[in-house]
């Protein structure tokens, strides 16, 4: 059995404003059949100021999908539509005590049930981009079709990478198997075969560790990053030199490629300073204090070591250093 | 409250009497079967009186052909892999849609290795088509792996009529009898299966013990190598205290068919009945008149099988579902969606599994229950205005 909060079994066994809503003015309808979810939210929302006045909904659904359906209906009462808009899905989450990682579908579906019923309400056409594939990587519920749009847009070719793209395979890597198969099936879509051998290494655990640990204690430790294999990254010196502005350019454009991924959580990334070798980050939102930190990080630093060809470190600091022009 | 323990196709209870068989391999009877002095030789003979009760169950010829694993899974990927390894020229596999994981994800590895898997499909009921079956055999075939009894619906396939096609065109036979073992009678020795699987946590014994039957003269390669234990065929000390407890379990199953195919049954049909008579929009699913007797797996449409095991927990009844918020993965079972049941049915499957334990007024309890748990959950529902479905009214933005 799941292992759900007691607020998620309260809310499940007591739901909140269940059932139709007769004098609903916006109606949102989503689902999937096939995963055994299907939401309908009804609102009632005052035309003059565009309060949501009473919200109600119906759910064909999991325990989680019945309590993260009546935990949005509590949130948004009372809210303006431009307010209930702000709500996502971890804040039904977090109002619940949270959601197994299996589980969080349940509270995106009802933010998407409210987007659709605020665009109901308004007389727009609501289009969801939401496809949802096996759940591949439960330790962070990546679920296959996200992985594939990943390894299709970035060429990805190696676990390790995915890794560092999606999170998925971060944790317990039980799915790693599973990722490789997947590398195998898209690969072979652009014509190349995926060879388990030639993945691109990943700097080992014990720097990335280290990468996360205080910033500097890891500057001691990591002079000398990672005895990179030549294939991934090329000894120093090697390559035609970049000008520092060229430099900071590539560094800017690896973290933006990075954002998208951990925006998905909730969380960012944002560059501080460059000095020398080593590059000061600022993890925000829900990146900091995540226990995957140093696993992104580490996919990070790895990806800048190659867009450079020289080894850089990334350092993780909670403020700009004294004395930094940040 | 009294909890009422529905699932007996996940596990079941072990059986007092099976406890106090195995306790003294704890204690003073620790030796290692293998040794010489007395330690390891009254181990021996409990062992081998162990592997006596398990044939008898079985109705197998030798009480050599018992080989003790660790567990149903360890006993299917035995099977399949050594039929592999015997018979190295041929690349094929015969096995169903509806097997366990044990069997299948087993098979979709092989397949990536190379071997051809030919999955028999099902139809409604959950039933074989034998026509297409015959179709399959030839001397490519290492070997058939089909259940006799389906984990979910409980339907029995026709394993004895299959194996003596197999054996025919000379193909070698495995069943996956984990869930059949022990709740219909079996005389493996009048029947051309050359290997079966069983259980012993499905039968009343502890977890961590299983059983491959391999029938003598049937080529081998052992999956473990590194000591004669069980001939050779399977090395590793013995688990002694868990392979007494299974014999002892074993002797209790068969003495126990009777009242499994008669009272057992009965209460399972009293259940169901029960149950459809008060819920609309209901069925059971698989084969209903060729089914294992203590299973019944009814569908509820409109609604979603998770919520159902929820509020039938609260009320200490513990029962099983296909659904797939159950399991973790986003689709039902693979068992309803081969049987082609809509997305608004296979989601709401429950499995009431009964044992021998069973009794009438937990049943007459669990009929009272369910219709209002059902009730609730369809007042909650998109699907269901004012007892009837609306389904037509309701369409997701995505599917």
């Amino acid at each position: 059995m799941w292992n759900y909060s007691e607020k998620v079994q309260e809310h499940f066994f007591n739901p909140r404003n269940a059932g139709e809503l007769e004098e609903a003015n916006g109606v949102g309808d989503v689902g999937s059949l096939s995963c055994g979810d299907a939401l309908r939210l009804m609102l009632k929302v005052d035309e003059k100021t565009d309060t949501i006045l009473d919200a109600r909904f119906q759910t064909f659904g999991c325990g989680s999908a019945i309590a993260s359906s009546s935990a949005l209906t509590e949130i948004i009462k009372g809210k303006t539509l431009d307010e209930a808009l702000q709500v996502s899905n971890q804040e039904i989450a977090d109002f619940l005590d949270g959601l197994p990682p299996e589980k969080m579908h349940c509270s995106v579906m009802g933010r998407e049930a409210l987007q659709a019923a605020i665009a109901n309400y308004r007389g727009e056409e609501w289009h969801d981009d939401h496809e949802e594939g096996a759940l591949v990587c439960k330790c962070f519920a990546i679920d296959e079709v996200m992985i594939e749009d990943t390894i299709r847009a970035n060429n990805l070719s190696s676990v390790e990478e995915v890794t560092n793209y999606t999170k998925a395979g971060g944790g317990c890597s039980a799915c790693h198997e599973g990722i490789e198969d997947i590398l195998a099936r898209v690969m072979a879509e652009r014509g190349e075969v995926f060879s388990a051998g030639a993945a691109n290494p990943v700097a080992p655990a014990k720097n990335a560790a280290s990468v996360a640990a205080d910033a500097e204690a890891a500057l001691t430790q990591i002079e000398m990053p990672t005895p990179a294999p030549e294939a991934a990254v090329p000894p120093a010196g090697e390559g035609p030199k970049l000008t520092n502005l060229q430099r900071i350019r590539k560094i800017e454009e690896v973290i933006e490629r990075a954002r998208p991924a951990l925006q998905r959580d909730r969380g960012d990334i944002e560059l501080i300073d460059v000095d020398g070798r080593r590059v000061y980050v600022k993890l925000t939102g829900a990146c900091s204090g995540c226990q995957m930190a140093s696993m992104t990080l580490t996919g990070i630093q790895q990806q800048m070591m190659e867009e450079l060809k020289e080894f850089v470190q990334l350092v993780p600091v909670s403020k700009a250093p004294a004395g930094m022009g940040a | 409250m009294d909890t009422i323990y529905l699932d007996n196709n996940a596990t079941t209870q072990v059986d007092p009497e099976v406890v106090d068989a195995m306790l003294p391999y704890f204690t003073e009877q620790f030796g290692n079967p293998s040794s010489l002095h007395q330690y390891g030789n009254q181990v021996g003979q409990a062992l081998k009186t162990a592997r006596q009760q398990v044939q008898s169950l079985l109705g197998a010829e030798h009480d050599s052909e018992i080989l003790f694993t660790s567990c149903g899974t360890e006993s299917d990927s035995t099977a399949i892999l050594s039929a592999l390894k015997a018979q190295p020229n041929r690349r094929e596999i015969i096995t169903s849609v509806v097997e366990h994981p044990a069997v299948l994800a087993l098979c979709e590895y092989l397949e990536k290795e190379g071997y051809t898997v030919h999955y028999l499909e099902v139809d409604g009921q959950g039933r074989l088509d034998l026509d297409a079956y015959r179709k399959l055999l030839s001397d490519q075939v290492a070997i058939v792996s089909v259940m006799w009894a389906n984990n979910e619906t409980g339907t029995l396939f026709p394993v004895v009529e299959m194996a003596e096609m197999a054996w025919e065109a000379g193909v070698m036979f495995h069943t996956d009898a984990v869930q059949a073992v022990g709740k219909i009678p079996m005389d493996l020795k009048s029947t051309k299966i050359d290997m079966l699987s069983l259980s012993g946590h499905k039968l009343h014994a502890p977890k961590g013990i299983g059983v491959l039957y391999l029938r003598r003269g049937t080529r081998f390669r052992p999956l473990l190598r590194g000591g004669h234990q069980e001939r050779g065929r399977r090395a590793g000390t013995e688990n002694s205290a868990s392979i007494v407890a299974l014999g002892k379990a074993a002797e209790m199953a068969e003495a126990n068919l009777e009242h499994e195919n008669t009272v057992v049954k009965r209460l399972r049909d009293k259940l169901e009945a029960g149950i459809l008579e008060k819920v609309n929009y209901a069925f059971a699913t698989g084969d209903v008149n060729n089914r294992l007797p203590n299973t019944s797996d009814i569908a509820f449409e409109y609604i979603e099988g998770e919520s159902i095991l929820l509020l039938l927990n609260k009320e200490g009844i513990a029962a099983s579902s296909g659904s797939a918020c159950t399991s973790g993965s986003l689709e039902p079972s693979h068992v309803m969606r081969a049987m082609g049941l809509p997305y608004t049915a296979a989601h709401g499957t429950v499995r009431f599994s009964l044992s021998r334990y069973t009794t009438e007024e937990e049943i007459d309890r669990v009929i009272a229950v369910v219709p209002g748990i059902i009730e609730q959950l369809r007042n909650l529902s998109p699907y269901w205005k004012q007892g009837a479905p609306v389904q037509d009214a309701f369409d997701p933005a995505y599917a």
